[in-house]
């Protein structure tokens, strides 16, 4: 098979990559092009679609079909390029502010339709190519360009955002991370609907290090948990802590404290249907709990363009229209 | 009993249809131009719905309508005033007795003309005592209470029973204008299919409403109107939404791609998007986006994608949809956008038809951002322009613009059905798998289209996206010789494409005193204004453009042959001061009317002949 010979070198582009020095994107992308070889899709078929923004830049560093569209419209083209051809793997590329502010309408529709698209939310909390305003991400009371006071608003967590929305898969990712990339947008890639990958990606720029206290090498055992389907919820550099549900909420314990033992511990379940408990994990924030990341929800569900195939399947089965010819012809027609 | 009864060849009639929203106005109407059409009159029908659902009934709000014009002779319009007006209530009255030809003949109600819906419709006074329909032909029978007679024992509740009422009306007309019941019977069989109840109800009512104009007194002529001369063959009666839609399937079948519509429901244009959505069984994708941004976009990713892509939508719809737009433009791919012009600005109007979004069209982008734009200007046309607009694209890699309005949308016309082997070829501009000469910018020499490398298709990677780029290689680009060149080549690839097309014809001489110029959809009103002063020997002649961006090529050579030029249009002149930015060196004198409502025959004659009278 030809596409078995495919390797990360197929989606790198000749062209200079035109990030700030130290940006967090190049890891990301980086990610994406050695995930790809491993999802065995033929390389012309995968397509990246973006919206605007540093992230939006994306297509252009992408050895791919590729689409740089309008600030906020990503979801809507993509959706267009999925449903056009359902054989493509189509990737969109998103930031804070692209997804969450300007195209935050198309956004929850994407997911609530659960077409089988795949995104990758960089989220620096910042906007960042109109040069540091506030996002609807960035943390309340932030001082930015245009929140000098700091910012009094309440930011949104795309996580929670995706369970609003019905949504069938959640991942959350650091971009310092290769090998948690790896994984988890090789789950996000397999998963058969609209996949949402928040990736803390780092701006040097206008918010570095806004995410040092989750990512941060002394902190990240303490910080993070990294979610696996099937496994319990443990963290801590000796996977010493753990979550357990307390009253219908979680709760960081201690193994060995209070007669807790690992048996105590919630398993991760990601494919259940009932996302309450996917809904809290998305939530978590310190310094109560650590950061929840990996595949937070990954629930099979029926896929929009599968039934809208499964329509027009049936409708060609059922009708005597099989051409136009038929069409114009059919129903009141008088010969004169 | 028989009555002497005198029966009249008329060329054409006008019957309105008015009640309340739930009266079957619409049902009623389409029953009677259907049963017209096949026996070969020429038709145009016109439904004038309020834009509430269901208004307060009896209330001039209320008051749902549905005009339709039949002739022995050809029919462009559904008529300035109405021969016969049938009015269900008081509010129904009044507010048609403006578009009531003198001594037309009016059917009421007479059950609904008391004290409490006069209220109801703001008449102070009994308008039947007031002399008000004094030299009219008034028939008045008790149709709700003989309806309810009729079928009294039918087990049918009073609700459904008083919905059976506009068949008495349609009765009465079949026996007016001699049409075979058989027919009407018919009509309802095909409509109610599956509720035999209902179906005889219908029937008896439509039959006792035929028995009653039988038999009374008040009704002593009947009118024969003989089939057009110009049908022959298969002819169905044809919407331009939904002549619209089926032309864009039919250009999705002659170029074999698939149909994509990304769109959002917005009156007068939902109908497209509905229509569309019935039609899987052609392998039709509709998708009902959350907006009119994701409609155009979604439309933009399936164009990429490799299908014929389309959106729809109306004035304010197309207000937000400019941005994608322009980002098509910029892109270079093939998208056709519908407007279904409606009154505006803003909300405006809804159901009410306009011209008033040309500007929009042309103009309504950010930066230097052409594309074609072309107008329909019949019903049964709109099939053919939204092929044209789909080929257009398709072949020059483009977004098109297609023009229609309310009243286009909504009225019907006769259409000869063609046959899908006579249509144009459309050939998309392919490119083949693995051509080492592909970059995303190489263009077709004479169109200056470039080429659709499609998703999927092997060795043709590449990139587009809203930022400019360099001509040929497609990389980002800033460098401003390359934007000038690319501003120039997109707009000359919009001008070359007059190359292809046909000559702007004229009804009427190629020279004279008077030209008359319309686009879109006021051609009915116009060609038959026109004609008549044709006919009384003025040296008048029309030219109603459905090419606006580019202007047929002959354009220039038409303008200067006439001594004096009106422009007449639904809006305060935007295709006038477009020609006079095109051909500034002639004087168009204009002719604007911004009421939503279609030009009126006698209106037009009446200022042509002013104008013809100066020269």
């Amino acid at each position: 098979m030809e596409h078995s010979q495919v390797t990360a070198k197929d989606y790198k582009v000749t062209n200079p990559v035109k990030w700030c020095a130290g940006c967090g994107n190049f890891s990301i992308l980086s990610a994406i092009q050695d995930v790809l070889p491993e999802t065995g899709i033929e390389k012309e078929k995968v397509v990246s679609v973006s919206g605007i923004g540093c992230s939006s830049r994306f297509p252009y560093y992408m050895n791919t079909y590729g689409f740089h569209s309008l600030h906020g419209r990503g979801s809507a083209i993509a959706s267009g390029v999925k449903l056009a051809n359902p054989k493509l793997s189509v990737w969109q590329v998103t930031g804070d502010g692209d997804s969450m502010a300007i195209g935050g309408n198309h956004f929850i529709h994407l997911i609530r339709r659960n077409i089988n698209i795949n995104v990758v939310i960089f989220n620096n909390k910042i906007y960042g190519l109109t040069k540091g305003q506030y996002s609807p991400t960035t943390p309340k009371g932030s001082i930015t360009k245009t929140s000098p006071e700091g910012t009094i608003e309440n930011p949104f967590n795309p996580g929670e955002l995706t369970m609003g929305a019905q949504g069938t898969f959640f991942a959350r990712m650091v971009d310092t991370n290769p090998k948690m990339m790896k994984k988890v947008l090789k789950e996000a890639a397999d998963h058969k609907g609209t996949s949402i990958v928040e990736v803390l990606q780092n701006c040097v720029i206008f918010s570095n290090k806004i995410h040092q206290e989750i990512t941060g090498k002394d902190v990240r055992d303490d910080n993070q948990i990294f979610l696996e389907h099937g496994k319990p919820m443990l963290f801590g550099k000796e996977k010493e802590k753990g979550l357990i549900l307390d009253n219908n909420r979680l709760k960081v314990v201690k193994i060995g404290e209070n007669g807790i033992t690992e048996n105590d511990i919630l398993i991760h379940d990601t494919k259940t249907d009932c996302p309450n408990v996917h809904f809290m994990l998305s939530r978590m924030t310190l310094p109560e709990f650590p950061v929840a990341m990996g595949v937070i929800r990954a629930y099979d569900c029926t896929v929009y363009e599968s039934l809208l195939n499964d329509q027009i399947i049936k409708a060609k089965e059922n009708s005597d229209i099989k051409n136009v010819d038929d069409l114009l012809n059919s129903g009141d027609v008088f010969e004169i | 009993m028989t009555k002497n009864i005198k029966v009249v060849e008329l060329e054409d009639v006008v019957v309105k249809f008015a009640g309340d929203s739930g009266d079957g106005m619409q049902f009623s109407g389409t029953q009677f131009s259907d049963t017209s059409a096949s026996l070969g009159n020429d038709l145009s029908t016109f439904p004038d719905f309020p834009s509430e659902i269901r208004a307060p009934q009896g209330t001039i709000a209320g008051v749902s309508g549905f005009t339709v014009h039949i002739g022995h002779k050809d029919v462009h319009t559904s008529g300035d005033q109405a021969d016969v007006l049938v009015a269900m209530n008081p509010a129904a009255l009044k507010a048609n007795m403006k578009w009531v030809k003198d001594g037309a003949t009016i059917i009421i109600d007479i059950d609904n003309f008391d004290n409490k819906h006069y209220k109801k419709a703001g008449y102070i006074e009994d308008p039947l005592h007031e002399g008000l329909l004094k030299g009219y032909n008034l028939i008045k029978p008790p149709i709700t209470n003989l309806t309810r007679s009729t079928l009294k024992n039918s087990g049918l509740d009073n609700k459904t029973i008083d919905k059976t009422k506009n068949q008495f009306v349609v009765g009465i007309l079949f026996w007016l204008f001699n049409r075979d019941l058989k027919r009407g019977e018919q009509f309802i069989k095909d409509k109610f299919k599956g509720k035999d109840d209902i179906i005889a109800a219908n029937i008896k009512v439509l039959n006792e409403g035929y028995n009653y104009a039988e038999t009374v007194e008040a009704l002593n002529t009947t009118y024969f109107v003989n089939p057009a001369k110009k049908y022959k063959g298969k002819f169905r009666n044809i919407t331009g939404n939904i002549a619209t839609a089926w032309g864009l399937i039919a250009a999705a079948e002659k170029s074999k791609l698939p149909l994509f519509l990304g769109s959002y429901p917005i009156t007068p244009a939902s109908e497209i998007l509905q229509e569309l959505s019935h039609h899987k069984n052609l392998g039709v994708k509709t998708f009902q986006a959350e907006d009119e941004i994701a409609g155009v976009c979604s439309a933009i990713g399936a164009s990429f994608a490799g299908n014929l892509a389309v959106t729809s939508t109306s004035g304010p719809g197309l207000a937000l949809k400019s941005e994608a737009i322009g980002l098509a433009v910029m892109t270079e791919l093939p998208i056709v956008v519908i407007n279904v012009q409606r009154g505006g600005p803003s909300t405006g109007l809804p159901t009410k038809p306009e011209q008033s979004d040309l500007m929009q069209a042309l103009y309504g982008r950010s930066g230097e951002s052409p594309c074609i734009v072309i107008a329909a200007t019949t019903p049964a046309d709109c099939f053919n322009y939204a092929y044209e607009a789909s080929k257009l694209a398709l072949e020059h890699m483009t977004p098109v613009i297609l023009l229609t309005d309310g009243l286009l949308a909504n009225s019907s016309e006769l259409w000869p059905i063609p046959k899908m082997a006579d249509m144009p070829e459309i050939k998309p501009r392919f490119v083949k798998d693995n051509n080492e000469n592909y970059q995303p910018y190489v263009r077709d020499e004479k169109t200056l289209a470039r080429f659709w490398a499609i998703p999927g298709q092997k060795g043709l990677r590449h990139k587009i996206g809203g930022l400019e780029k360099e001509n040929i290689t497609g990389d980002v680009s800033n460098d401003p010789i390359n934007h000038q060149e690319m501003v120039i080549i997109r707009e000359e690839k919009v001008q070359r494409v007059a190359r292809n097309l046909p000559d702007q014809i004229m009804d009427g001489e190629p020279s004279g005193d008077l030209l008359v110029i319309g686009w879109g959809g006021t051609y009915g009103a116009l060609l038959s204004a026109v004609k008549d002063l044709q006919e009384n020997d003025k040296k008048i002649s029309l030219a109603q453009f459905n090419y606006i961006k580019p202007l047929p090529k002959n354009t220039e050579e038409i303008l200067k042959n006439f001594k004096k030029i009106i422009v007449c249009e639904l809006n305060l002149g935007q295709f006038a001061n477009y020609l006079r930015s095109q051909f500034p060196k002639f004087e168009y004198m204009q002719y604007n009317k911004i009421q939503g409502l279609p030009f009126m025959i006698a209106e037009l004659k009446n200022k042509f002949n002013e104008i013809l009278e100066d020269i």
